[in-house]
């Protein structure tokens, strides 16, 4: 049988989920022994306009970006959105909490023509996304499962659980009975409560649970007398882009 | 000579972002000569307007995956500036130790996965996969050792987890000290391949004179992560003048911000810091240079990559040393923070301003806040290590072209994409920073 051809591509983002790649040591070559890796502009020279998998880290941050990954959609079998500012949006939308022409005269100053920009968009506001892998950085252990599921073309369902599940299982005392914010609570589950386990709090990189039990919230954060402020304010750090999907829908509707 | 040369290398592959190297020779002269930054902005500065100090570590360490640890403790260190904490001792030699673990993950990357390619005559190190199997697979083992390190010392290498301002949220166990000691002390006999290696690489032949910037101490140490600022021209100052070290500007033909001190322009990094601070070296750091014909001042920038081994060999030994002095002492574990600082109030917060400066594997790294009296950042600036090399890899690249017109335009082209490279360039960490035009789009 001939091996999936897998590229990877990146748009506004760290690249630290491709490191990820890299960071698998010697069980690299096992992954590479499944499939055929014909573009990965990190860590190697050759090119090829022809893959089955196409592998989209980043945000869609410029109308460059929307034909780019529009193209790669068209030529793709299969299309998975990695890590948070590809399925989110992430970091790169707390740009979306300022004015656009502000925060570009900020930065660039009298350039600031040079810089086209749009809100910043996960990849499915753009175009269809067949496999969501969350996270930032994405949890290794999960992008092997999903790749097993794409190569053998069956669904990966993303846990639709908080990441209060995994983080009790781990044994971790709750932050909230620290007094301290949490985004646990309404956090999409899947990274093995990595953050809580190091002693930090869930900055909801995985971004929301679909059902994040409101009243339950709003129930917590009376009894700790905890603002909303608090916690809208974390959300905004990798959800905000969010708020787009909300507006697509209500133009559906 | 009436030759003529184009070289248009359209997004550089393995460097860490987008650039484009340009360079156009008519009738044998030559007449431009640029590295462009294309990179998509994400207007960083701009996004940290109003968040807490407390946060801004873990914002700008998504600046770069690569360089993630490195730009945390220059993230750190500007705001406990700003807010006058006083890290303890405890906590400046585990940031150390972490800052090791950076450099050496990150020259290994670059060594192995980025550079050995060119060497080895090959486009990646996909195909030496067949051809040098126990190389690749000593190049993985290696960088994953790194990343287990910084698994147990602070969660994970992309996007450290535990250390933040004040110190860090989790503190490593007896055990954990062990199985740390373990994973490095297991990786000398890897390093010595390495240098074996190193050894039958040959180098491109090329010398220019420069300005070296980086950290200078009083001291004895190698400094990395505090010390002030200096040069090989002879320039010493406090970081807080660092804006008198870049003086950054706009130049029409260049896509980048560039910089320069006391010359046309300045380098950073790996071969920087060895010409600065050679004799402050692990001893078993200066063998290997001494082994591999270092001698500062070394004006060969390929030869950067050569610096970076000798500092993994650095950061190897120093670290092993860390860690067994902590295994005899012990730890202070009432250190441990409890996150959410702000929240507690744990942290008095006042108005002020702080700069980091620190030696992350590119070159020194400067973060700057300005922050109001709730710990909500008004301001920030960051200067990135690869925009500080760009002004210096294109005066490179002038003094190099008229050197080598009589090669075929392929051979050109791939000693201006291995004279970038050598540079190992953070590009997007650059464009997240630095002015950027957008050439010919």
């Amino acid at each position: 049988m001939r091996k999936p051809k897998v590229a990877f591509f990146d748009f506004a983002c760290c690249e630290g989920c491709q490191l990820q790649v890299a960071n698998f040591g010697e069980a690299l070559l096992d992954i590479l022994g499944l499939i055929d890796v014909v573009m990965f502009r990190e860590a190697m020279s050759e090119k090829s306009d022809e893959y089955d998998i196409a592998i989209v880290e980043g945000s869609i941050t410029t109308p460059h970006d929307v034909e780019r990954i529009k193209k790669i959609r068209a030529t793709a079998k299969v299309l998975i959105a990695y890590g948070s500012c590809a399925t989110i949006g992430g970091i790169n939308g707390m740009k979306n909490n300022f004015d656009l022409e502000d925060i570009r005269k900020y930065v660039y100053k009298n350039d600031a023509k040079y810089f086209e920009t749009i809100p910043t968009h996960p990849l499915h506001q753009i175009v269809k996304v067949d496999y969501f892998v969350h996270g930032c950085p994405v949890y290794q252990p999960e992008f092997v499962k999903v790749l097993k599921a794409a190569l053998a073309g069956l669904p990966y369902n993303v846990p639709d659980y908080s990441v209060c599940v995994e983080c009790r299982f781990n044994e971790n005392v709750c932050m909230y009975d620290k007094g301290i914010t949490c985004l646990g609570p309404v956090t999409r589950a899947g990274c093995n409560s990595w953050c809580i386990n190091n002693g930090n709090i869930c900055y909801g990189c995985r971004g929301m649970l679909s059902n994040p039990a409101k009243d339950g919230q709003m129930d917590i954060l009376k009894k700790h007398n905890i603002p909303l402020e608090w916690v809208t304010n974390k959300m905004n750090m990798y959800n905000k882009p969010r708020e787009l999907d909300i507006d697509e829908q209500k133009h559906k509707g | 000579m009436s030759k003529n040369i184009k070289v248009n290398v359209e997004y550089l592959t393995r460097v860490e972002g987008h650039g484009n190297i340009v360079v156009n020779v008519k009738n044998g002269k030559l007449e431009e000569c640029r590295l462009d930054i294309v990179e998509s902005p994400r207007f960083f500065e701009g996004m940290l307007r109003g968040r807490s100090i407390f946060e801004a570590q873990h914002i700008t360490s998504r600046i770069c995956g690569i360089c993630a640890c490195g730009h945390t403790l220059a993230s750190v260190q500007a705001g406990e500036d700003a807010l006058g904490v006083l890290p303890s001792e405890q906590t400046i030699k585990l940031r150390k130790f972490l800052l090791h673990m950076e450099n050496m993950d990150s020259h290994l990357l670059h060594i192995y996965l980025l550079v050995a390619p060119d060497l080895l005559g090959v486009k990646s190190f996909v195909p030496l996969i067949e051809t040098h199997n126990t190389v690749v697979r000593r190049a993985l083992r290696m960088k994953k050792v790194c990343n287990d390190v910084c698994d147990i010392l602070v969660g994970r290498h992309v996007h450290p987890i535990s250390c933040i301002v004040g110190g860090f949220t989790k503190l490593p166990r007896e055990k954990d000290l062990d199985r740390m000691l373990n994973f490095l002390t297991g990786l000398r006999p890897d390093m010595e391949a390495t240098l074996e290696l190193a050894k039958t690489l040959k180098f491109p032949q090329f010398n220019r004179e420069t300005e070296y910037v980086g950290l200078v101490n009083d001291n004895g140490e190698y400094p990395m992560l505090s010390g002030d600022l200096g040069s090989t021209d002879g320039l010493k100052m406090s970081k807080k003048d660092y804006r008198k070290l870049t003086n950054e500007f706009v130049v029409s033909h260049s896509s980048a911000k560039h910089t320069k001190a006391s010359r046309d322009s300045y380098a950073v990094g790996a071969l920087a810091r060895f010409n600065l601070n050679h004799g402050k070296l692990h001893p078993k750091a200066k063998e290997v240079a001494k082994v591999l014909g270092m001698k500062p001042t070394v004006t060969n920038p390929y030869l950067n990559t050569v610096a970076q081994l000798i500092e993994c060999v650095h950061s190897l030994e120093d670290s092993i040393e860390i860690l067994q002095e902590f295994k005899g002492k012990g730890l202070d574990y009432s250190q441990e923070i409890v996150v959410g600082l702000n929240e507690r109030g744990t942290i008095p917060v006042k108005a002020g301003i702080g700069i980091g400066a620190v030696e992350v594997p590119r070159g020194i790294l400067f973060h700057e806040y300005e922050i109001d009296k709730q710990g909500k950042i008004v301001n920030a600036n960051c200067v990135i290590p690869t925009g500080q090399n760009c002004n210096n890899i294109e005066q490179d690249m002038k003094a190099l072209v008229p050197q080598i017109l009589e090669k075929s335009q392929e051979e050109i082209t791939l000693l201006m994409e291995m004279l970038v490279r050598a540079y190992d360039p953070c590009i997007s960490c650059s464009a997240h920073f630095l002015n950027v035009k957008f050439v010919g789009r």
